[in-house]
C-alpha cells in the first residue's frame, strides 16, 4: 500500500506538471486580458494533432515537431485574439470573450472531426513506451521529458514576466489596463502577445497529452473542465496559485485512482466545490472579481 | 423613472423589451396572434418531420425564456443549465424503471422532475452564486462537468448506456402531436411567467443586480435570495422540459442529457433575440431551432453541422450580441424620430416629441438626463 500511494504521488507530480504548464497559459491570458479562453482544452487537442501530423507523416520526432507546433500555437492565439476578441467591446465583454472562445472551441471541434474522424490515435516514440528504473519505480521517460520541459518552460515564463521590459509591461497591464496605456504601453500588442504566448504553451501540453493519453476530438471537453477547475481553485490570474493547484489535482487524483478509477475526477471537482464555499476566491486569489 | 442617470444609461438595453412587455394592446395582439398559430400549426402541417421539428423548437423556447428568467434578468450567464435538463430527464427516466411505470402514466412522474430540478438548483446556486461575473460562468461550467461525470460513472443512470423511458403505443402519424402541445403550454407558461417576474418588484430587484449588485445590496435588495429564487424557478422549468424530452426521445444518454450544446444553445438563442428582454429569447429559440434541427437532419455528417452551428454562434456573439428585437427597437424608434422630425420641420422640436412617445428612450435619455440633473 505505501508503495503504491508514493508511485501514485511521483506520477501525480510528474503529470501535475504539464497540466501547469497549460493552465498557466489559461491564467496568463486571464490575467492580461479578463478572458477565459474556454478553446484552451481543444487547442491542446488541436496541438497533439498537429504533433500526430507531424510524426506519423512527416517522421519528426516529437520534440523536434515542437519547432513547427510552438510558432504555429502562437499564431493561431494571435490570430483569434485580433480578429475576434478584440472585436468585443462594452459592458458585458468578458462575458462575451467567454461566449466567443466557446464557439471557437466547437468550430475547432468540428474541424477535428472532419479532418481526423472519431477515432482515438495516440502519439507515439521510442520513449513513449520505455521507461526509467529508479529505486525500485518504472518512471516513463515521456511523463520525466514532460516534466522537465513544463518546468523550464514555466521557469522561462516566468523570468519573461520579471526580468524583461515585454513582462513589466505585461504584468502592468494586468494590474491597471488605463494606467498601464497612459504611461505608453501599447495594450492591444500586449494583448495580442499575450493570448499568442497563452496559445503557445499548449504545443507543449498537447505533445505530452497525446503521448501519453489516446485521444479524439472530443477530449477538449474533459481537458477544458480540469484546466478551468485549476484556474479557478488556484485563483483566477494567480500564476502561482495555478502550479499549486495543477500539482494538488494530479496527486490527488493518482491516489485516489487506486481504489477506484472511475470516482478519481469526481473527487477532484468535489475538492473544488468544498474550497470554493469556504474560499471563493480560491486557493491563492486575492480578490473574486475586480471592481469595473 | 427616477432621476438616476445610472438607470437611464441602461433603460436604453431594456427599452425595447418594455415597449412589448408592458400590457399594451400592440405585444398583446402579437402574443394572441402568435399563440393562436402555434396552437393550429399542427393541424394544418401533417409532415411528421415539421412536426418533429416543432416539438424541439417549443421545448427550446421554453428552455430558453427559462435561462433568459435567470440569466438575463440577473445578468448572471449560466452555462450549466444542461444540469437542470439532465436531472430532469435521468429522474423521470430512473424513476419510471424503478416503479415500473409503463405507457401514459410516465406522465404523472412530471411533478418529480421539477421536483429534482429544484432540489439540485439550491446547493448548485448556494455555491456557484458566491461568485460573480466569469468566475461564475467558469463555476457553472465546472458543475455542469460532475453531472455528467456522474452520469457516466454512475451504476443507477446506466452509465455510458442511459436510461429509456417506457415505450409509447401510440400511432406514429399522431406521436408529435401530444409533445407539441406539451411543449407550447411549457412555453407558453414560461413566457407568462418571466412577463409576470419582470413587471413584479422580483423582477426589478433581479435587474438592480444585473446593472450593479453592491448598489443593489446597499439599496436593501437581499441580492442572494434573490438570485437563487430566480436560478431554482429557472432549474425548475429547465428540468421540466428534460423531463418531457426524454418521453419524446425514448432514451437519455450522459452526453445527449447533459449536453454542453445545450448549454451554449440556449444561451445563443437568448443573446441572438435580445439579452434580457421578454420577447429575445423566444424569437431566437423560434428562428434557430429549427436551422438546428434542419441542419443535423440535412447534413448527414453531425461534424459539419457542427461547424455551422459554431460559426453562427460566433458571428451572432461578434455582430448581433445586442440581439434582434434591441437592435431593431432602436432602428424602429430612430426611423420614427425623423419622421415626427421631419413633419415638425424644425430638428429642435424632436426630442421632446420622441420623448413624450414614452417608449423612446434614447431621445428621452438624452433630453432626461439635463432635466435630472437640474432637479437636484
Amino acid at each position: 500500500m505505501g508503495r503504491e500511494l508514493y508511485r501514485a504521488i511521483i506520477d501525480g507530480i510528474l503529470y501535475g506538471g504539464v497540466y501547469a504548464l497549460m493552465a498557466v497559459g489559461l491564467t496568463l491570458i486571464f490575467g492580461v486580458l479578463d478572458i477565459i479562453n474556454i478553446a484552451q482544452g481543444i487547442l491542446v487537442v488541436l496541438a497533439a494533432y498537429l504533433s500526430y501530423v507531424l510524426s506519423v507523416h512527416l517522421h519528426l520526432d516529437l520534440f523536434l515537431g515542437l519547432l513547427v507546433t510552438i510558432p504555429v500555437m502562437f499564431v493561431l492565439g494571435v490570430g483569434i485574439q485580433v480578429l475576434f476578441m478584440r472585436r468585443l467591446r462594452g459592458r458585458e465583454r468578458t462575458s462575451m470573450s467567454l461566449l466567443a472562445s466557446y464557439a471557437v472551441m466547437i468550430i475547432i471541434e468540428g474541424i477535428l472531426y472532419l479532418g481526423f474522424g472519431p477515432d482515438y490515435v495516440q502519439l507515439s516514440a521510442p520513449y513513449v513506451n520505455s521507461s526509467l528504473h529508479v529505486l525500485g519505480f518504472y518512471l516513463p521517460y515521456i511523463y520525466l521529458y514532460g516534466f522537465g520541459m513544463a518546468v523550464v518552460l514555466v521557469a522561462v515564463l516566468y523570468l519573461m514576466l520579471y526580468r524583461t521590459t515585454f513582462g513589466r509591461s505585461l504584468r502592468a497591464t494586468m494590474q491597471d489596463q488605463t494606467a498601464a496605456r497612459l504611461i505608453g504601453i501599447d495594450i492591444n500588442r500586449v494583448a495580442a502577445l499575450a493570448f499568442g504566448i497563452g496559445v503557445a504553451v499548449t504545443a507543449v501540453g498537447g505533445m505530452v497529452f497525446g503521448a501519453t493519453n489516446a485521444f479524439n476530438a472530443n477530449s477538449g471537453y474533459d481537458l477544458i473542465s480540469r484546466l478551468l477547475a485549476i484556474i479557478i481553485l488556484g485563483g483566477m490570474g494567480s500564476i502561482g496559485g495555478a502550479l499549486a493547484a495543477a500539482v494538488f489535482m494530479s496527486v490527488t487524483e493518482a491516489i485516489v485512482d487506486i481504489w477506484s478509477p472511475t470516482w478519481s475526477v469526481v473527487v477532484f471537482y468535489a475538492a473544488l466545490v468544498l474550497v470554493l464555499t469556504l474560499r471563493p476566491q480560491g486557493l491563492l486569489g486575492h480578490r473574486e472579481a475586480r471592481a469595473q | 423613472m427616477s432621476g438616476d442617470p445610472g438607470g437611464q444609461l441602461t433603460a436604453g438595453r431594456w427599452r425595447a423589451g418594455s415597449m412589448l412587455a408592458t400590457p399594451n394592446s400592440r405585444g398583446w395582439a402579437v402574443a394572441a396572434v402568435l399563440l393562436l398559430i402555434a396552437v393550429i400549426f399542427p393541424q394544418v402541417v401533417t409532415n411528421q418531420v415539421v412536426t418533429q421539428i416543432a416539438v424541439d423548437t417549443m421545448l427550446f423556447v421554453a428552455a430558453a425564456v427559462a435561462w433568459n428568467l435567470f440569466s438575463g434578468f440577473s445578468g448572471y450567464i449560466s452555462l450549466g443549465h444542461a444540469v437542470f435538463f439532465g436531472t430532469g430527464a435521468y429522474t423521470v427516466g430512473i424513476a419510471a424503471e424503478k416503479w415500473h411505470i409503463t405507457g401514459n402514466m410516465e406522465f404523472a412522474l412530471l411533478p418529480l422532475a421539477a421536483l429534482a430540478a429544484g432540489v439540485v438548483a439550491v446547493p448548485f446556486g448556494l455555491i456557484a452564486l458566491r461568485v460573480r461575473r466569469h468566475t461564475f460562468v467558469v463555476v457553472t461550467i465546472a458543475v455542469f462537468f460532475i453531472f455528467q461525470l456522474m452520469a457516466f460513472n454512475l451504476k443507477i443512470t446506466g452509465g455510458s448506456v442511459g436510461i429509456s423511458a417506457p415505450f409509447l403505443t401510440w400511432a406514429p402519424e399522431t406521436f408529435n402531436i401530444p409533445f407539441y402541445y406539451m411543449g407550447l403550454v411549457l412555453a407558453a407558461g414560461v413566457a407568462l411567467l418571466s412577463w409576470l417576474i419582470r413587471g413584479s418588484r422580483f423582477g426589478l430587484q433581479l435587474r438592480a443586480i444585473r446593472d450593479d449588485e453592491d448598489r443593489a445590496r446597499g439599496l436593501g435588495v437581499r441580492a442572494m435570495r434573490v438570485k437563487l429564487a430566480a436560478f431554482v424557478i429557472s432549474g425548475v422549468v429547465t428540468g421540466l422540459v428534460g423531463a418531457v424530452w426524454l418521453f419524446f426521445i425514448g432514451q437519455v444518454l450522459p452526453q445527449y442529457g447533459f449536453d454542453p450544446i445545450f448549454d451554449l444553445s440556449v444561451a445563443l438563442m437568448a443573446f441572438f433575440g435580445g439579452f434580457g428582454t421578454l420577447w429575445g429569447p423566444i424569437l431566437g429559440a423560434l428562428l434557430l431551432e429549427p436551422v438546428e434541427q434542419y441542419l443535423t437532419l440535412q447534413v448527414s455528417n453531425s461534424y459539419a453541422s457542427e461547424l455551422v452551428w459554431g460559426t453562427l454562434f460566433l458571428l451572432v456573439i461578434l455582430f448581433l450580441s445586442r440581439g434582434v428585437i434591441p437592435i431593431a427597437g432602436e432602428k424602429a424608434t430612430a426611423r420614427r424620430a425623423r419622421r415626427e422630425r421631419r413633419r415638425a420641420g424644425q430638428p429642435a422640436a424632436a426630442p421632446p416629441t420622441a420623448g413624450s412617445a414614452g417608449t423612446a428612450l434614447p431621445g428621452s435619455a438624452e433630453a432626461g438626463a439635463p432635466s435630472g440633473r437640474s432637479t437636484r
